[in-house]
Parts: C-alpha cells; sequence; structure tokens
C-alpha cells in the first residue's frame, strides 16, 4: 500500500515537471511567420532609405534584414501594433506608409475632402449660374417689349438727343 | 418708359462673399507657403560648415559608454574636437572605412582631446551588433533612434559620412563617402585640433 503511494506520488512528480518544463517551452515557440504574414505589416511600412518604397516589395538588404525583423517579433508574439511603434521609435514617423493623425500631419486627411467638397459647392454653382443664363435670354423675349416698341423707344431717344445737341 | 428700362433683361452674378474669399485665399496662400518650407527643408541640412551644431544625445549601444554612461550628449564634449560618424551595416563602404575609423580613434584615444561618436543610421540593432564586433570597434557607437540626429547634418544622407566638429561646436569638416585611409581622418583631424 505505501509502495502504491510512493509510486502514485512519483508519478504525479514527474507529470508536473513533463507539463511545466519542456511543455512550456514547447507551447512558448510560435511557428514561423509566413511571407504574407509578414508582408502584411511590412507594406504598411516604407524602407527608411530609398524614399517612396513599401517595405514588402524593397529589393535592398537592408529592407530584406527589416522584414526578418519583423518574422522575429511576430513568432515572439509581438502585435502588429507593437512592431509598427517599433519602427516608429528607432527610424521615426516618416517609415508609416499611413501618417500619424498628429500635428502637421492632420492637413494630409483634412485637406484633400475640403477641396473636394469646396470643387463640388464651385461647380454646383457654376452649374447653376449657366442654367439662368441659358434661361433668362429665352425668358426675356417672352416676356419683353416687342422688338418694334424697343425700336420706337430708340428712335425717340435718338431724336432727343439730336434735339439737345 | 421706365416700365420699359426696369423690364430689359439684367443678369444679376452673385459672388461669394468678400469674407469668404478672404477666408479662402489665406487658406490657399498658407497651403502654398507650407508646401514651399517642406520643400525647402526636405532640400537643406538644418546646419553647414561654419555653423554652430544643435546639441544631440546618443543612446549608446549595449556594452558602450562614455564617461560612465550609456549615453553621449554633444554639449557635454564641448571643449573637444567630435568625429561624427554615420554608418550602417547594410553599407559595403562602411565596412571599408571601419577599421580606418577604429584606427584613427586608437590614436587620438589617449590624448583625450578627440571624442569619436558612431551613429548607426536606419539599422537592425543585431546587425548593426555584428558588424561593431566583427570591426572591434571601441569607440562610443548607438543608433539614431527616431531618425533624430542624420537629418541635423544631412537630410538626404549618403552612407557613410563624417562630420567634423570643432572645440566651441562649430562644424568644421564634412566627408561625404568613406575616407580611404587613416592617413586622410587624421589629415581632416589635425587641423581642427591644432586650431588651424
Amino acid at each position: 500500500m505505501k509502495t502504491k503511494h510512493i509510486i502514485l506520488l512519483a508519478a504525479f512528480f514527474i507529470l508536473v515537471a513533463l507539463s511545466v518544463i519542456p511543455g512550456g517551452v514547447v507551447l512558448a515557440q510560435k511557428p514561423t511567420p509566413s511571407d504574407d504574414e509578414v508582408n502584411a505589416i511590412a507594406r504598411q511600412l516604407f524602407c527608411p532609405i530609398c524614399e517612396n518604397t513599401p517595405l514588402d516589395v524593397c529589393p535592398t538588404q537592408a529592407c530584406h534584414d527589416w522584414r526578418e525583423l519583423i518574422r522575429q517579433m511576430l513568432a515572439q508574439g509581438k502585435t502588429q501594433s507593437e512592431i509598427k511603434q517599433y519602427f516608429v521609435d528607432h527610424y521615426g514617423a516618416r517609415v508609416l506608409a499611413e501618417p500619424p493623425r498628429a500635428g502637421l500631419s492632420w492637413l494630409v486627411y483634412v485637406v484633400p475632402p475640403l477641396a473636394f467638397l469646396i470643387g463640388v459647392f464651385l461647380l454646383f454653382r457654376a452649374f447653376r449660374t449657366w442654367k439662368q443664363l441659358r434661361k433668362e435670354p429665352a425668358s426675356a423675349t417672352l416676356a419683353g417689349p416687342d422688338p418694334a416698341g424697343e425700336d420706337e423707344y430708340a428712335s425717340r431717344l435718338e431724336e432727343e438727343l439730336r434735339k439737345r445737341r | 418708359m421706365e416700365q420699359k428700362l426696369t423690364d430689359s433683361p439684367v443678369v444679376t452674378r452673385r459672388g461669394a462673399p468678400l469674407w469668404v474669399q478672404i477666408l479662402v485665399w489665406i487658406g490657399l496662400l498658407a497651403l502654398l507657403v507650407l508646401l514651399g518650407l517642406g520643400l525647402f527643408r526636405a532640400q537643406h541640412p538644418i546646419i553647414s560648415i561654419g555653423s554652430k551644431v544643435p546639441d544631440f544625445t546618443l543612446n549608446l549601444f549595449d556594452h558602450y559608454q562614455y564617461q560612465q554612461a550609456n549615453q553621449a550628449n554633444l554639449a557635454s564634449l564641448h571643449g573637444k574636437v567630435v568625429v561624427v560618424n554615420f554608418w550602417a551595416s547594410w553599407c559595403v563602404t562602411c565596412a571599408d572605412e571601419a577599421p580606418d575609423m577604429e584606427a584613427a580613434w586608437r590614436f587620438y584615444q589617449p590624448g583625450g582631446q578627440v571624442v569619436f561618436l558612431g551613429v548607426d543610421y536606419t539599422d537592425v540593432d543585431s546587425k548593426a551588433l555584428d558588424f561593431l564586433s566583427k570591426f572591434e570597434i571601441t569607440y562610443p557607437n548607438g543608433p539614431d533612434l527616431g531618425t533624430r540626429i542624420t537629418p541635423i547634418f544631412n537630410r538626404n544622407i549618403a552612407m557613410p559620412e563624417t562630420y567634423i566638429i570643432d572645440q566651441q561646436g562649430i562644424l568644421r569638416f564634412k566627408q561625404i563617402g568613406p575616407f580611404q585611409s587613416v592617413a586622410e581622418i587624421r589629415a581632416a583631424i589635425d587641423p581642427i585640433l591644432s586650431g588651424r
């Protein structure tokens, strides 16, 4: 009976040891992130050296190193925002494909839609004015004085002017 | 007759109110000024030869120290000639230059009048440390975190670049591209060190 207890206790400790020590290490290891997973983040970043080149398509050695760094950080369990923040801290906000919504960068988000709205408003006004201009000569012909009356008025005016000379 | 005059077709054009027009023009002008300033800044460094170099702090890599601190501050180096070398592990010509820079540092280090600072530009830390270890670089080195130091000297840097600041904090010399020998580095430093 006593031997049975000892065996059970030993088995329990062995199980605990196996589950905690090696098992824990295995669980902490994540599979190597795929190129697609790396590029999903890399395309949100720009190469800090070659201007206007997204990191996922940049062919330089430096960009290759950065993509590997993203892979390592993903394997360590870092989130997308943590990885992007690391790049901003190290290389500056210029590496972000989408400028941060802070400071003068706000203009990037405000000016284009504002310019678009102003453009739409100006076009609307212009179209309305053109429409009025097209309507008014026609209505003027209908509602205005007849050409004969106009001529009579003009001839009287000219006569008055002649008398004054 | 008055009736006829008022009947004549008159097209009235209503413009935007004056204050709107003024606001629109001010907005456009402000945008143009901002754009111009941005373009100017993108093309010009903050300083040039003969300018006072603004203060900056370089956070050093692990295992590197300057006067028992893990960072080097330009203002605290007043009275010494400061050689600021920009490099990166991915830069091939930086590797060519590295042994000469280290040799020059070892030449000046005992005198204590010249300080070398290595600024690692847009690099992966592990690769940078491999580079430093490979070339046994001993002078203070650190990453340009947030790319704050580089634009002071050159906004469109061509690696490697070296800048020499005199004892009064004035930029006296710049080398775009690698030095070819220790003698060349010494030829740049010595006149500044002797106050010539």
